[in-house]
């Protein structure tokens, strides 16, 4: 396989593995929070991480680019190792698909946490088990089916991210052209080959991730039942 | 009796709505680079012909693309001439109506470093990231690239390059800083003070012959011929001249 294809293929499938990562460790406790807790303001904090499901990518792409450079908050992060501005790198796509791909990987986790609901652990704690030792040993394995669908939405997600990606990435091959971004290239200056190799990858990958989440889903709620 | 009386009157204010025949509607599809001096064309454009030409902003290359699979435009305003050209050879345009509109002037620009000594600054590489529009699918990227290697520094500022996918982001990158240079389109700087700027002579890169042409979809459209020739006449050179592009 040529390079200019093989290469965006693999930097989405590592952007994609390491954003799914931060994901799940940003989002758990987060939607954790959100399906327990009493606070007057915790529905507003939840539509604040869903804003991107309904937000147009380039709403985000804008202020992202502003936020990594120079005048933001990305550029004081990237003056620590001497650069100038998070646009343009891996990490920065990092950042952005973190903050794109959330929704998917919080909405349900908080739902298998509200449905995990508080008598597994009322008895928990009745035979004496501190609510960390709740957390990790009751909530989070009955909550698991949650966690496994957030991961893979938001992983799927992150592989079909493209608005972010085009205003921040800069289009360097190896760095930060990923599937997207390159279909979008090979179609502009007419490679309709190489734009169909790759689209039609895309295809066949969100029509298993589709499949595998139903067949999934099923198993659980078979399990569960 | 009422409701035929109803029927008529609707009748009649539909047919008062599509009565305007005369003044037409033409949509064009414009390179990003021509975005402001094509607005201030299309506004005198519609003052003295009473036509509207919608204007429908983006990169040349995706134009073609979306000129292939019958996108409604009737005008298309290219970056270049190759995709003019190859728009009639491929039978989506019609042959005899192609001319050139305008010559772009490519710029060195940045908002951090001084660039005004050109090459000087090029090659001191007093930079992390230097900003071009993408130079498979912009004729103001191609240029860039042209420019560096005419200029003996390609090889070594090619780590440092980013790419906007048309010249308005690449633009858009320098502005915001995120890179501290960049080739741009003069036409972008118009107005604009900030930073300094270089322009790049003519003959280190090829001439960015920035083409017009009627679509097929368009070869019955009064307004689209209108908004051509409009294009061609005194008034519309005056605006392409004072945005910073040569005349052919």
């Amino acid at each position: 396989m040529p390079d200019d294809i093989w290469v965006p293929i693999k930097l989405t499938i590592e952007l994609a593995t390491i954003s799914t990562l931060a994901l799940l460790i940003v989002a758990t406790p987060l939607a954790w929070w959100l399906a327990r807790s009493k606070a007057w303001f915790k529905e507003a904090a939840a539509a604040i991480v869903s804003l991107p499901m309904v937000l147009p990518p380039t709403v985000l792409g804008f202020y992202l680019l502003i936020a990594l450079g120079p005048d933001g908050p990305g550029g004081l992060i990237a003056s620590l190792w001497g650069a100038r501005t998070l646009a343009f790198t891996f990490t920065g796509l990092v950042i952005g698909s973190i903050l794109s791909s959330m929704p998917f990987v919080v909405q349900p986790i908080r739902n298998a946490f509200a449905a995990v609901g508080d008598r597994p652990l009322e008895v928990a704690s009745t035979l004496r088990a501190s609510p960390t030792r709740a957390f990790w040993t009751v909530a989070l394995p009955l909550a698991s089916p949650g966690l496994l669908t957030g991961a893979v939405l938001g992983f799927a997600h992150t592989v079909g991210e493209f608005g972010v990606i085009l205003m921040i990435g800069g289009n360097i091959p190896g760095r930060t052209r990923v599937m997207s971004t390159a279909i979008f290239d090979f179609v502009e200056t007419m490679r309709w080959r190489e734009a169909n190799l790759l689209a039609g990858g895309m295809v066949a990958f969100a029509f298993v991730v589709i499949l595998a989440m139903t067949l999934l889903e099923k198993r659980f709620t078979r399990a569960g039942a | 009796m009422k409701l035929t009386a109803l029927v008529a009157a609707l009748a009649a204010s539909l047919t008062s709505l599509a009565a305007p025949a005369q003044a037409d509607v033409t949509h064009v599809a414009v390179a990003a680079n021509f975005t402001e001096p094509a607005k201030e064309i299309a506004a005198l454009f519609k003052q003295k012909t009473g036509h509207e030409a919608v204007l429908i902003f983006g990169a040349s290359g995706a134009f073609y693309t979306q000129i292939t699979h019958s996108a409604p435009f009737e005008v298309f305003l290219s970056a270049d001439s190759e995709r003019p050209k190859m728009a009639i050879d491929d039978g989506f345009a019609v042959p005899e109506t192609v001319f050139t509109y305008a010559i772009g002037k490519l710029v060195l620009w940045s908002r951090v470093v001084d660039v005004t000594s050109g090459e000087a600054a090029l090659r001191a590489g007093n930079f992390q990231k230097l900003s071009i529009a993408n130079p498979v699918a912009a004729p103001y990227g191609t240029a860039a690239v042209e420019t560096m290697k005419a200029l003996g520094v390609y090889d070594t500022l090619q780590p440092k390059i980013v790419q906007g996918n048309s010249i308005a982001q690449a633009f858009q990158f320098i502005d915001t800083r995120n890179a501290e240079l960049g080739f741009v389109a003069l036409s972008q700087l118009h107005g604009v003070t900030a930073g300094t700027r270089w322009e790049v002579p003519a003959n280190l890169f090829s001439p960015i012959r920035q083409d017009a042409v009627l679509l097929k979809t368009g070869a019955n459209s009064e307004a689209s011929k209108a908004f051509l020739a409009f294009l061609k006449g005194p008034e519309a050179k005056a605006i392409i001249e004072q945005f910073g592009y040569a005349l052919p």
